[in-house]
C-alpha cells in the first residue's frame, strides 16, 4: 500500500460519510454551518502541524467548541446565523495565523493527504463508518426532526437528544474533512454532493444514495487528479463536485 | 369503517397496561391541563389555563393572532418549557397536524417517503390516502409538488396513520380555498364519527366551532371564556376576545 492507495481509501470514506450526513444538513439549511466550524478548526490544525500529530485530532477539540457555540447561540440568542458565522470565521482564521508557520499554511487551509499514513487511514475509515452507521440508525428521526421539531415530538422523539447527536456527527465529519480539504473548504464536502443529488433525485432514496455516490466519486477523482497534476487535492475534490453539480443543474426541479 | 374505530379502541387498551387503567378508562380524561403558564424570554405567552379533554371530545381553540394558540399546542406536544401541569393519560397516542412544513421542500421527499418516517406507519399508505380522499397515485408524488389542499390531506392522513387517540390540528384551513375548506371539515367530521377520536382544533372559523366542537376555549394569552359553544360564544364574549385592545374585564361596547 502506497500513499496513493491510502489517500484514495480515506477520500472515498470521508467523501461518502460527509455527503451522507450532508444530505441531512441540506434539509435544514444547515449545510453552511460546516463552513465556520471548518474555519474554527484552523488553530487546532496549526497546533497539530507544529507538534506533528494527526490534524483531525488537533481539529476535533476546536470543532467541539464550535458545536457548543452554535448550540448556545441557537438556544440563547436571536442573533442571525450569518452574523455568528462571520464572528466565528474571522476569529478562527485570525488565531491560526498568529502562530501557524507560513510554510504550512497551505496544508491547514486547503488540506494535505499526500502523506497519509496507515494509522491516519484507519482512523478516517473507522470514524467515517461510525458516522455512516449512526446516521443510518437515526436517519428517519433526524429527517423528521429537521422537517419539524413539533412533528417529531408528536412521534415521541426526544428532539433535543437527536439534535445533540446530529451536531456531534457534524463535528466529527468536519474534523475528518479538514484533513482532506483543509479548514476553508469543509463546507463543500457536506453541501455540494447533496445539492447535486437534490437536482436529480426523485425520492428520498435516490437523493441519499445519489449524494453518497457523488461524494465518493468527487473525492476519489480529486485525489486521482492530484496525483496526476500535483495540484492540491482539496481544491480539486471541491471543483470536481462543483462540476458534477453544474452537470445536474439543468435537471433541477 | 365504523367498526374499525371500536377495534382500534380496544386494540390500544392492552398497551396502556394494567387493569386499573382499563377500569378507569371511561372516567379519566385523555388530557388534563392545570394552571398552565408558558414564559419565553421573560414574556408571558400563556397563563392561568386549565382544561380537560375526554375521549371523543372535539375541543376547539379560538383566539386572535398572537393569542398563544400555537404556543399551547406546542406546549402540549412537550417542546416548550412550561409551569403548571400537562398530563396525558398513559399510553395516549397523539397525531399532530401542523399548520405548514416550510422545510419539507428542501429535499426530494415523496408522500410515501414521508409516511416511512413515521414510527409505526403500516405499509398501507394507499389505504391512508384513500381515507382522506386522495388517490393511490399521490404516494409517488413529491411533497413539494402537492397542492395546498392535497398537502393538508396528506398531513391529516399522516397523523392518522399511527392510530392516534387524539388529533391536534393547527388551523386546518390555512391556505386552502373555500371549497377545499368545506371538505376538510367534512373530513374531520367524518373522522370524528368513525373513529371516536378526541380532537383539539385551532381555528378562526366560528361556523366550524358551532358545527364540530363539543367544547370551546377562547384564548388571548389567558382564557377569555370556555365551555359549550352555544352558551360560550355570546356576542359579549366574542367582543372581549376579538375587540381592539382586548380587556378581560370589559363589559361595555368597545369601539371597533
Amino acid at each position: 500500500m502506497n500513499a496513493l492507495h491510502l489517500s484514495l481509501i480515506s477520500a472515498a470514506f470521508i467523501g461518502g460519510a460527509a455527503a451522507y450526513l450532508g444530505s441531512l444538513m441540506l434539509s435544514r439549511r444547515m449545510a453552511l454551518v460546516a463552513g465556520p466550524l471548518g474555519h474554527l478548526t484552523l488553530p487546532g490544525i496549526a497546533l497539530a502541524l507544529l507538534w506533528g500529530f494527526d490534524v483531525s485530532l488537533g481539529a476535533f477539540p476546536f470543532v467541539i467548541l464550535g458545536v457548543v457555540l452554535i448550540w448556545l447561540i441557537e438556544m440563547k440568542t436571536k442573533l442571525p446565523m450569518e452574523a455568528v458565522t462571520a464572528v466565528v470565521f474571522a476569529s478562527g482564521v485570525a488565531i491560526a495565523f498568529l502562530f501557524l508557520p507560513i510554510a504550512q499554511a497551505e496544508a491547514a487551509l486547503v488540506g494535505d493527504i499526500s502523506k497519509a499514513s496507515v494509522a491516519d487511514t484507519v482512523l478516517s475509515v473507522v470514524a467515517s463508518l461510525a458516522i455512516i452507521t449512526t446516521v443510518k440508525l437515526t436517519h428517519k428521526k433526524l429527517i423528521l426532526g429537521n422537517i419539524s421539531e413539533d412533528l417529531a415530538a408528536s412521534e415521541g422523539i426526544n428532539v433535543k437528544r437527536y439534535n445533540l447527536i446530529y451536531l456531534f456527527l457534524i463535528a466529527v465529519i468536519v474534523a475528518l474533512g479538514v484533513k482532506m480539504v483543509g479548514g476553508l473548504l469543509t463546507a463543500a464536502l457536506v453541501a455540494i454532493p447533496p445539492a447535486a443529488a437534490r437536482n436529480v433525485g426523485k425520492n428520498l432514496r435516490q437523493y441519499t444514495l445519489g449524494a453518497m455516490a457523488i461524494g465518493i466519486a468527487s473525492s476519489v477523482l480529486g485525489v486521482v487528479l492530484f496525483h496526476a497534476t500535483g495540484w492540491p487535492a482539496g481544491p480539486l475534490i471541491v471543483l470536481v463536485s462543483t462540476a458534477i453539480f453544474l452537470v445536474t443543474l439543468p435537471f433541477a426541479r | 369503517m365504523t367498526a374499525l374505530g371500536d377495534n382500534e379502541l380496544s386494540a390500544s387498551l392492552p398497551a396502556v397496561g394494567d387493569g386499573v387503567t382499563r377500569q378507569a378508562h371511561d372516567e379519566k380524561p385523555l388530557l388534563q391541563v392545570s394552571d398552565l403558564k408558558v414564559t419565553i424570554e421573560s414574556q408571558v405567552l400563556l397563563e392561568k389555563l386549565s382544561f380537560t379533554v375526554k375521549r371523543g371530545e372535539v375541543f376547539t381553540i379560538l383566539g386572535p393572532n398572537g393569542a398563544g394558540k400555537t404556543v399551547l399546542l406546542r406546549a402540549l406536544l412537550g417542546v416548550l418549557p412550561h409551569q403548571g401541569s400537562i398530563t396525558w393519560k398513559k399510553g395516549t397516542r397523539i397525531g399532530y397536524v401542523p399548520q405548514r412544513l416550510p422545510y419539507i421542500r428542501d429535499i426530494p421527499l415523496t408522500v410515501q417517503d414521508f409516511f416511512a418516517l413515521k414510527r409505526d406507519a403500516g405499509p398501507d399508505v394507499d389505504g391512508m390516502l384513500h381515507t382522506v380522499g386522495l388517490g393511490a397515485e399521490t404516494a409517488k408524488k413529491l411533497m413539494g409538488d402537492l397542492s395546498s389542499g392535497q398537502f393538508q390531506r396528506v398531513l391529516i392522513a399522516w397523523a392518522l396513520a399511527g392510530n392516534p387517540d387524539v388529533l391536534l390540528f393547527d388551523e386546518p384551513t390555512t391556505g386552502v380555498d373555500i371549497g377545499g375548506e368545506e371538505t376538510v371539515y367534512a373530513l374531520l367530521s367524518k373522522l370524528h364519527q368513525e373513529r371516536n377520536l378526541a380532537m383539539l382544533i385551532i381555528t378562526h372559523d366560528l361556523a366550524v366551532v358551532h358545527r364540530l366542537s363539543t367544547m370551546v376555549l377562547c384564548l388571548n394569552k389567558q382564557p377569555v371564556c370556555q365551555g359549550h359553544p352555544l352558551s360560550t360564544l355570546t356576542p359579549e364574549n366574542l367582543k372581549r376576545l376579538y375587540g381592539t385592545e382586548v380587556k378581560f374585564y370589559e363589559h361595555k361596547h368597545a369601539s371597533p
